[in-house]
């Protein structure tokens, strides 16, 4: 059975540091999958080079089988391979719909249209708008970003991913900066994801990562220590030493 | 906000208001109130068309930009040299100077827009240079520092002739206003003209929601060329004459201090932006014919402190406070 996403050998160097080291990753359709490691590990190069904000040194890239190292990230994205962003990456001068609809809009290929107006697409705007209702943040639909908490601003980094139907989604520390008392609602967003989508997500919440993951892969210092279910993460002196040492410091 | 739901606000985003058509009753009104003045009228049109091709530009896609009188220029020089050589037929003047304009921008665009922020400021002010250069050098098709000489333009449509007193010019202006605002009008409220709203508010996310961001630019960019080439064409057809300064870095300047001091990013900033900027230079400099670039700039401090969003911001924010009190 093919991978939904595999890297084969792929490294990253800027100069003499190796932030990716010979990276073979698999990720399998439908699959939960959670990518752990201490501060400065790579995880979040890891996902640049996934949907190639950065160009890898070596290796190749493979999205169900096809390889996409040399497509741009846009080219990505529109085969299904989708991220969402550590630190919120925003629209934060226009309406929460319309960060959503935005997504929609590049998805359905209208993107460029120059000839036709945004509300002639009513179907567009109401599908982003039952999006928002879903992940209970309708109420703030006509609201700009930049007026919302924190914690609502995560949420619609998930609600842009989400518009564009991914089959990959990477998602990046997505309860990060959330205060405790919302990390639920964020929580319950993940958990209800579609099952058809393969999900990646990098999590330094080790609750949060043991309840949503089936698979886990740890990364140390840009290449992988080791992978497997939670139970045999968590069995793993090795893991132990690298992740609970660093948390002790951290 | 008036009840109306989020998902009615944004698909009625694109409907004609009644407030919109303020500005063309007024320029309707102006060509029966100007006079004397009928002439500073047409050239206000002709910077309102300047600063609404900027606009696209630098307050839809955030492309900020010192250079674009190269655009205006080239338009001028185009048509002008068109009018000499070939035909004083002013329309078609207008599509030459507007095709000249948009393969410079594209050509520029090309190259320059891979950069951004202080390097892309940077080349921008480079091009214009080098074409202003260029301009001077090749005295004998430009007519160099002279300025090109001999532009007559033909009756428009064979029927209205360019007289002495500026209507044919004033009413030619307007009409070409209009036509251009129609369509840039239309462009802001497409996906398209959204997607560039996009890119200003965050480049790193449209490329990671699936837009070829850097074709949109270029895009976008070479229409502007192409509208502002038309405005410098205008300049030609309504004054007979092309003189170095279309390209000059002042007039690449004035038109940013015009469209901010309006507000960017609103369609409407070019108006009211280019409209005060010219009638109160040409006040100004008859009271204080030295020193009316100090009111001018402390004018454009006080907006850039006071009022960001420029006046249409300002207007925007004491609407708003006075609806609040009402309720």
């Amino acid at each position: 059975m093919t991978a939904t996403l595999e890297t084969i050998g792929l490294s990253r160097q800027f100069g003499a540091l190796v932030v990716a080291n010979n990276i073979g990753f698999r990720l399998e359709a439908g699959a939960r999958h959670a990518l752990i490691g201490p501060n400065g590990a790579g995880k979040t190069t890891l996902v640049n080079l996934i949907t190639g904000r950065l160009t890898p040194s070596a290796g190749r890239i493979l999205l169900n089988g096809a390889d996409i190292t040399a497509l741009r990230q846009d080219q990505r994205v529109r085969r299904g391979l989708v991220r969402t962003f550590q630190i919120n990456t925003l629209f934060k001068g226009l309406s929460v719909l319309e960060n959503v609809c935005l997504g929609m809009a590049e998805h359905a290929g209208a993107g460029g249209r120059m000839f036709r107006f945004v509300g002639a697409r009513r179907a567009v705007v109401q599908q982003a708008f039952a999006l928002l209702e879903r992940l209970g943040i309708a109420g703030d639909a006509g609201r700009l970003v930049r007026e919302l908490p924190y914690g609502r601003q995560r949420l619609v980094e998930i609600a842009i991913a989400l518009g564009l139907d991914p089959s990959v989604l990477l998602l990046d520390e997505p309860a990060a900066g959330v205060p405790a008392a919302e990390n639920r609602i964020i929580l319950d967003v993940i958990a209800q994801l579609p099952a058809s989508v393969a999900v990646l997500i990098i999590e330094h919440d080790m609750e949060l990562v043991f309840r949503f993951a089936q698979r886990i892969t740890v990364l140390v210092q840009g290449a992988i220590l080791t992978e497997g279910t939670p139970a045999e993460i968590a069995a793993d002196a090795r893991v132990r030493e690298v992740y609970l040492g660093e948390r002790q410091h951290g | 906000m008036a009840g109306a739901s989020p998902v009615q606000q944004l698909i009625r985003a694109h409907r004609l208001r009644l407030i919109e058509l303020l500005p063309w009753l007024l320029a309707v009104l102006g060509y029966f109130g100007f006079g004397d003045y009928l002439p500073l009228g047409s050239q206000i049109l002709i910077m309102i068309l300047f600063a609404l091709s900027l606009d696209l530009v630098l307050g839809y896609a955030g492309i900020v930009t010192l250079g674009h009188a190269a655009f205006f220029g080239v338009g001028a020089y185009a048509a002008g040299i068109y009018s000499v050589h070939v035909s004083g037929e002013p329309l078609s003047g207008l599509l030459v100077g507007a095709l000249a304009a948009a393969v410079v921008g594209l050509a520029s665009g090309a190259v320059i827009l891979r950069t951004s922020g202080l390097t892309l400021l940077m080349l921008t002010l480079a091009v214009t240079s080098l074409l202003s250069a260029a301009a001077n050098d090749a005295g004998f098709i430009t007519g160099g520092n002279d300025g090109l000489q001999g532009v007559a333009i033909n009756p428009i449509l064979g029927a209205f002739s360019f007289g002495l007193f500026g209507r044919t010019a004033y009413l030619y202006c307007l009409a070409v206003l209009f036509v251009a605002w129609l369509f840039v009008r239309r462009l802001a409220h497409s996906p398209f003209g959204r997607s560039l709203a996009g890119i200003r508010e965050n480049a790193v996310r449209m490329h990671a929601i699936g837009a070829p961001v850097r074709r949109r630019l270029l895009t976008v960019y070479t229409i502007s060329a192409a509208i502002a080439g038309v405005a410098g064409a205008l300049l030609t057809q309504t004054t007979q004459f092309v003189g170095l300064t279309v390209l000059s870095f002042e007039r690449s300047g004035a038109i940013v201090i015009m469209l901010v001091l309006g507000g960017a990013g609103r369609l409407y900033g070019a108006f009211v932006g280019a409209t005060l900027y010219m009638i109160a230079q040409d006040q100004l400099a008859e009271m204080d014919p030295v020193f009316w670039d100090f009111w001018i700039g402390l004018m454009l401090v006080l907006i850039v402190l006071f009022a960001r969003g420029g006046i249409l911001g300002l207007t925007d924010r004491i609407l708003r406070l006075i609806r609040r009190r009402r309720r």
